[in-house]
């Protein structure tokens, strides 16, 4: 291990403008695939927080007296599907009215406004058909007078989430593709640079093994380089985006973060794995 | 001569070698190469002589035939056992195949890094063969910096450091200038005067007649001619 660590490094600093090239190229490879990543994570969080806005609202009839919407609300959050019931007064809703409408704030008259079930339901029974299922569930209680979730609103969103959901996937797999061809073609280069040296490593009797080895480590090395830089890139660019468009843009986490760089230490592993192997094969 | 000597460290029986493209390279070529000896094989330009010389260490394998060098067969040869040969072999070839951006004796110490000489032994070892063919002095002058004899004494002084058992040459002296190829050839028979079997490819056929070496003599990929055979009647 101590020999590979000594030749890795031996021929990091023997062509120094190769391994910077080979770094800066991985780097921006990955700064692009990085780039789209955050487009792609801050599309789903915005669609994620309009998606936590799904709300089922069961009006209740006049005169229905307190216990049996109690009732009603305990036995409805113990739907499966449901995350949290609020059970809205009559006073609470013209209240919240008030305040969601403030211009048409003197329109509103107490008793006008029916009291409610109001109804939020779990990540993942948020799709247009499990909240249609829940509302008909709510639509079953004798004194539901009518239920509501805005559902052409909730159709839209889950056509966009879709759409967003697969032009993401094919866009990330386009964008990785290249990356991969882009870093496979530089780890390449570097290998060929070195074309004579392995030949002669060969005839004076280095095993393949031996001979691979110091790729691998070199390759893994420009990998965790190239993605460090990349999402140093990935940072700056969101700081400048957020700085002049006044946006408020979600970063990786650290886990994704560090699974960025572990993705372009495995693509550098194993594009010098694949280079050095083709070489050794064609000599 | 010894019994081992007789069997030969080389060893090419009925061997033949066809290219997909290029057609038939060798055809039953057979010869031994005893322990120590000097062999120059001799011939036009594609009569097979390279070839030889890469089955000799492997490079290429028989379409058919055996070659059998130090106990290594072409049969059954695997990596591993044909990397170990390798550190046993010296090859040299004509366009010296020295680093470029190494010194003299970092070209040299190269053939021991790469087979995990320890580094202790590295140092005293490239000194003694650096001095060995002559080049102490520019132990530290890089290759552009030195003149084709003085490259190709490198090379040969990076065959020896591992002491092979034979030394093989692809016209080591195809580039060099007259004086240049006296000097190199006169180290080469230095080499074999110690005890290391040299199996050499030259065109040169001044110096094949002026030392007395066996020569094989090949044409269109088969022996026509070798000095160590009685010549066939009316040959």
């Amino acid at each position: 291990m101590r020999r590979t660590v000594r030749d890795t490094s031996a021929a990091l600093e023997r062509s120094p403008v190769l391994t910077a090239l080979s770094v800066t190229t991985i780097a921006f490879s990955l700064f692009a695939f990085g780039l789209f990543g955050l487009v792609a994570l801050n599309i789903r969080n915005a669609l994620q927080q309009v998606e936590e806005r799904v709300e089922i609202r069961a009006f209740v009839a006049d005169g229905t007296d307190a216990e049996s919407i109690a009732a009603a609300a305990g036995d409805i959050s113990a739907f499966p599907e449901v995350q949290s019931v609020d059970i809205v007064s009559k006073d609470q809703a013209l209240a919240r009215a008030r305040k969601e409408l403030k211009e048409f704030s003197d329109v509103f008259e107490a008793g006008v406004l029916p009291a409610s079930i109001d109804v939020r339901l779990k990540p993942g029974f948020r799709d247009p058909t499990t909240v249609d299922r829940v509302a008909e569930r709510l639509r079953s209680y004798p004194f539901i007078d009518d239920v509501r979730y805005g559902q052409d609103w909730l159709v839209q969103l889950y056509r966009l989430r879709n759409i967003a959901g697969v032009a993401g996937l094919a866009l990330g797999l386009a964008f990785a593709a290249v990356s991969v061809i882009i870093i496979g073609a530089t780890i390449r280069m570097a290998v060929l640079a070195r074309a004579e040296e392995i030949s002669i490593m060969r005839l004076v009797g280095a095993t393949d093994g031996y001979i691979r080895r110091p790729f691998l480590l070199e390759g893994f090395l420009k990998g965790v380089g190239g993605g460090l830089l990349a999402l140093l890139l990935t940072w700056a660019s969101m700081r400048l985006v957020d700085q002049y468009l006044n946006f408020h843009t979600v970063f990786f986490s650290a886990s994704l973060a560090a699974l960025g760089v572990a993705a372009g230490a495995f693509i550098g592993v194993v594009g010098s794995a694949a280079a050095v192997g083709r070489h050794l094969r064609g000599l | 001569m010894s019994a081992a000597d007789v069997s030969g460290v080389i060893r090419f029986d009925r061997v033949t070698k066809e290219y997909p493209r290029s057609g038939t390279a060798l055809q039953e070529v057979s010869f031994r190469v005893a322990k120590g000896e000097f062999v120059f094989l001799t011939g036009p330009s594609g009569a097979g002589k390279s070839t030889i010389l890469r089955m000799i260490y492997f490079e290429e394998r028989p379409t058919s035939g055996l070659v059998r060098v130090s106990g290594v067969n072409s049969e059954h040869a695997s990596k591993r056992e044909v990397s170990k040969l390798r550190r046993r072999l010296g090859i040299v070839f004509q366009d010296f195949r020295l680093l470029e951006d190494r010194t003299a004796e970092a070209n040299v110490a190269f053939a021991l890094e790469v087979t995990a000489t320890p580094r202790a032994q590295i140092g005293p070892k490239v000194s003694r063969v650096l001095t060995q063919v002559g080049l102490a002095s520019k132990a530290t002058a890089y290759s552009n910096e030195l003149s084709g004899g003085e490259q190709q004494r490198v090379a040969i002084a990076r065959a020896l450091v591992n002491d092979p058992f034979v030394l093989i040459a692809d016209e080591p002296t195809g580039n060099l200038d007259e004086r240049a190829t006296r000097g190199v050839f006169q180290l080469l028979r230095e080499i074999n005067a110690s005890g290391t079997a040299i199996v050499m490819a030259t065109h040169d056929l001044d110096l094949v007649r002026h030392a007395d070496f066996r020569t094989i003599e090949l044409n269109r990929g088969q022996i026509v001619y070798d000095s160590a055979e009685p010549r066939a009647e009316g040959a």
